[in-house]
């Protein structure tokens, strides 16, 4: 459903990748970039500014140097901070202890009200409530034969009161009605209604006023633009509402609407409605729908895992040794241990969005930096600290030595002698590249698509 | 005086004008703060650009273009560069080639076949209700096809604007054929002599190609019967709508080979629907209507100028 914010993130945080370390400069050109993904994607002008800021100040002020590469630590702010703005978790719909519990939709004219109502009586009849519909839209032509019509469909009563013009006392008739019949539940489908019309936003303060519902929803069609949060805002103001519902989101829209009105009210977003089938609800995880939008697999997990296991300390010697030059084997050896330390290849790949589908026919060979471990184990301190003594002789003693070719050995020290080329190009930077410089098996190497 | 006012809409509630401040007031402060345009002054324009829904590109070309207008015509008062403003607006938009400018327009060949189609809760039933009303008040006979046979009771929705615009209509409740009930319309619009058909159709979202499938198959059958029909293919934007806008267009446009022309619904809001702007300049579709209320008389013709002034409008 967000594929196309998804797919543009992608892209721009494909440049910020490859880049390797985040500066001012680079920052701002592919926050640029974000900030226009944003836009089409309908996010709010304020939301879109405080979001892009909030992203550059933690970015440039985060320390990088324990990050596998910066841009997935960017990759992460802008994760963390689309979670935060969307609601860090998942909530259900409250009810009362009253008899009956009421669930009242309010929102603009066309955003899916009805539709909605209906959904939602069957999904809480699949959980074990037993809901009744009240149809309070008197203004709409036919709004009431429409309620009716969902109803019998799902098998849910529907109340109505044809010649009654006051929505209040609609909506305590049904009560009476759901009191009478053993229904838990009422919910209240109110009429569409601009923010700006006051008579009609008083009408729903005092059906609030009259009903006391356990939860009021906001429903808001996902293809909104700009004008959401102010809608948002003044039901808000108005009615305190509890909740929001994204509706029609199985279109191609890219649903900003949901992170700015998330912005601006703190209300979670209990329902997402995907289908013209009344079956076509499901309950809003706010991490699936970030990491859904970033297009990021689980690479906050990865990166995550990451930062547990890089020892900061350990890191600070290594750039030092660099510094100098003074990198040699024992250095690959404890950078190799960190590695595997995160845990088995395919476990690290799978959190990879893209690399488990490229790799899903290939065997991922877990033993690869065991081998590696053991070439290095076999040489001598002398040969761990002064590399260039591997004369032939000596690799031969430790392709034996380690159960291993001649050939893998020459592949390690030719490696080797490429990252610490690479590293000293580095010298005035960090650590920054350093998984990209750790120069993987090339079969790996490609899978992991690290750079 | 706000761009409503101009107009006459005498159903807008009150305190509505109020919460509308004018843009063009915010460009003039914004002038006789500065008398020039610098780069705060285009941040501001660009967020009344951004926040009307024009989107990002648009934007950016728009303020290209009155930097450099600005640096070409030296303006010297905050009316040329309103004006100056304006004007490269104004060029965005497109204009119809249609006959059908006004209600009241000589019609060659009867029926004139009007078909109304658009993504669900945009306005399409009331939109109906509306143009038929304008066109009987302009005494031609109107004949409406309820062609949605998809949403529960959208069959009696349309009846009862039907009968508000005091116009016939053709329905068939038990039919699960949209196409069947357009093409009945369209023949019983032709034995009856009958002015104008408008044919209501079922919200669709546009990524959805079975619906697609079956609009396109209603458009077929419209042409068995009348070769060079429909006349008009109308496409009703929700105000409210973002930069899915765009898709929405396109896709409809791909389906039925041409949109006609825009009615753009919901403008008694808060929301400016500047998404028209992205429309006009990427498709060149003109907008033809704009709906400002929930009352029959709520339909007015789109006049680009009155537009971009409630553009400014806050």
């Amino acid at each position: 459903m967000f594929e196309d914010l998804t797919n543009k993130f992608e892209s721009v945080l494909k440049k910020i990748r490859g880049q390797g370390k985040i500066t001012e400069k680079n920052i701002e050109e592919s926050l640029r970039e974000v900030r226009r993904i944003l836009f089409d994607a309908d996010v709010n002008y304020k939301v879109v500014s405080k979001f892009i800021n909030d992203v550059k100040v933690k970015s440039l002020g985060q320390n990088v140097l324990n990050s596998i590469t910066p841009g997935h630590l960017v990759v992460k702010i802008i994760n963390d901070e689309l979670i935060s703005l969307m609601g860090s978790e998942k909530s259900d719909v409250k009810f009362s202890n009253s008899i009956p519990s009421v669930i009242m939709l309010v929102g603009l004219q066309g955003s899916g009200k009805t539709t909605l109502s209906a959904k939602i009586a069957g999904f809480l009849k699949s959980k074990g409530r037993s809901p009744v519909l009240a149809a309070c839209d008197i203004y709409r032509p036919a709004a009431i034969e429409q309620l009716k019509v969902l109803g019998k469909e799902i098998n849910i009563p529907v109340f109505s009161a044809e010649n009654e013009k006051n929505a209040v006392k609609i909506a305590e008739q049904a009560a009476d009605y759901a009191r009478k019949n053993a229904k838990d539940t009422l919910i209240i489908d109110t009429a569409g209604r601009l923010a700006i019309d006051e008579v009609m936003m008083n009408e729903v303060s005092a059906l609030k006023k009259a009903m006391n519902p356990a939860e009021i929803i906001f429903v808001v069609d996902s293809m909104t633009g700009q004008d959401a949060v102010n809608t948002a805002k003044t039901f808000h103001d108005k009615l305190d509402f509890d909740s929001i519902a994204l509706t029609k989101l199985d279109g191609d829209t890219k649903g900003g609407a949901a992170l700015s009105i998330r912005a601006v009210v703190d209300k979670p977003i209990k329902f997402v409605s995907v289908g013209e089938k009344l079956d076509a609800l499901e309950q809003f995880f706010p991490d699936r729908m970030a990491s859904r939008i970033l297009g990021m697999g689980d690479i906050v997990s990865l990166v995550e895992k990451a930062q547990e296991n890089f020892d900061l300390s350990e890191s600070e010697k290594l750039e030092e040794k660099l510094r100098k030059n003074k990198f040699d084997f024992n250095d690959f050896l404890d950078q190799l241990k960190q590695v595997k330390k995160m845990g088995s290849i395919s476990n690290l790949v799978s959190m990879i969005p893209g690399a488990s589908s490229a790799l899903k026919d290939k065997e991922i060979d877990e033993k690869v930096f065991t081998k590696l471990e053991a070439i290095i184990l076999s040489m001598t301190p002398l040969e761990r600290e002064t590399p260039n003594v591997l004369n032939g002789m000596r690799r031969r003693r430790i392709a034996n030595g380690s159960g291993t070719s001649i050939q893998e050995v020459n592949k390690l020290i030719k490696q080797f002698d490429d990252m610490k080329k690479m590293m000293r190009s580095f010298s005035h930077g960090k650590l920054r590249n350093l998984m990209k410089g750790l120069n993987l098996p090339p079969g790996m190497a490609k899978g992991l698509k690290l750079n | 005086m706000s761009f409503l006012d101009k107009l006459g809409f005498t159903k807008l509630k009150d305190g509505l004008t109020k919460t509308k401040n004018d843009l063009f007031g915010k460009v003039n402060r914004l002038i006789n703060a500065k008398k020039k345009i610098d780069d705060e002054f285009l941040a501001e324009l660009e967020e009344i650009f951004l926040t009307s829904d024009m989107g990002i590109n648009t934007s950016e070309i728009l303020i290209d273009n009155i930097k450099e207008r600005a640096k070409q015509n030296k303006y010297e008062t905050e009316e040329e560069l309103n004006t100056l403003i304006q004007e490269e607006i104004k060029k965005i938009f497109s204009d119809t080639t249609s006959e059908f400018r006004t209600f009241d327009f000589g019609i060659k060949n009867k029926p004139y076949v009007i078909m109304v189609v658009g993504v669900n809760g945009v306005g399409k039933t009331t939109s109906i209700g509306k143009l038929a009303y304008n066109f009987r008040k302009a005494g031609k006979s109107v004949l409406i096809g309820s062609a949605d046979t998809f949403r529960a009771a959208a069959n009696e929705q349309l009846e009862i604007w039907a009968k508000r615009a005091q116009v016939d209509i053709i329905q068939n409740p038990g039919t699960k054929d949209p196409a069947s009930v357009a093409f009945d319309t369209v023949k019983a619009a032709i034995s009856r002599n009958v002015d104008v058909v408008i044919i209501d159709t079922a919200g669709r979202l546009h990524n959805k190609s079975h619906l697609m499938e079956e609009l396109k198959k209603i458009n077929r059958v419209i042409k068995k019967v009348l070769p060079d029909a429909p006349d008009e293919v109308f496409i009703v934007i929700d105000a409210t709508t973002g930069q899915n806008g765009l898709n929405q267009v396109q896709e409809f446009m791909n389906a039925l080979g041409r949109i006609t022309g825009i009615i753009l619904t919901k403008l008694d809001g808060t929301a400016k629907g500047g998404i028209v702007l992205k429309i006009s300049k990427e498709l060149r579709i003109p907008v033809r209507f704009i709906g400002v209320g929930e009352q029959i008389d709520d339909l007015q013709l789109f006049e680009s100028e009155e537009f971009i002034k409630a553009l400014f409008e806050k």
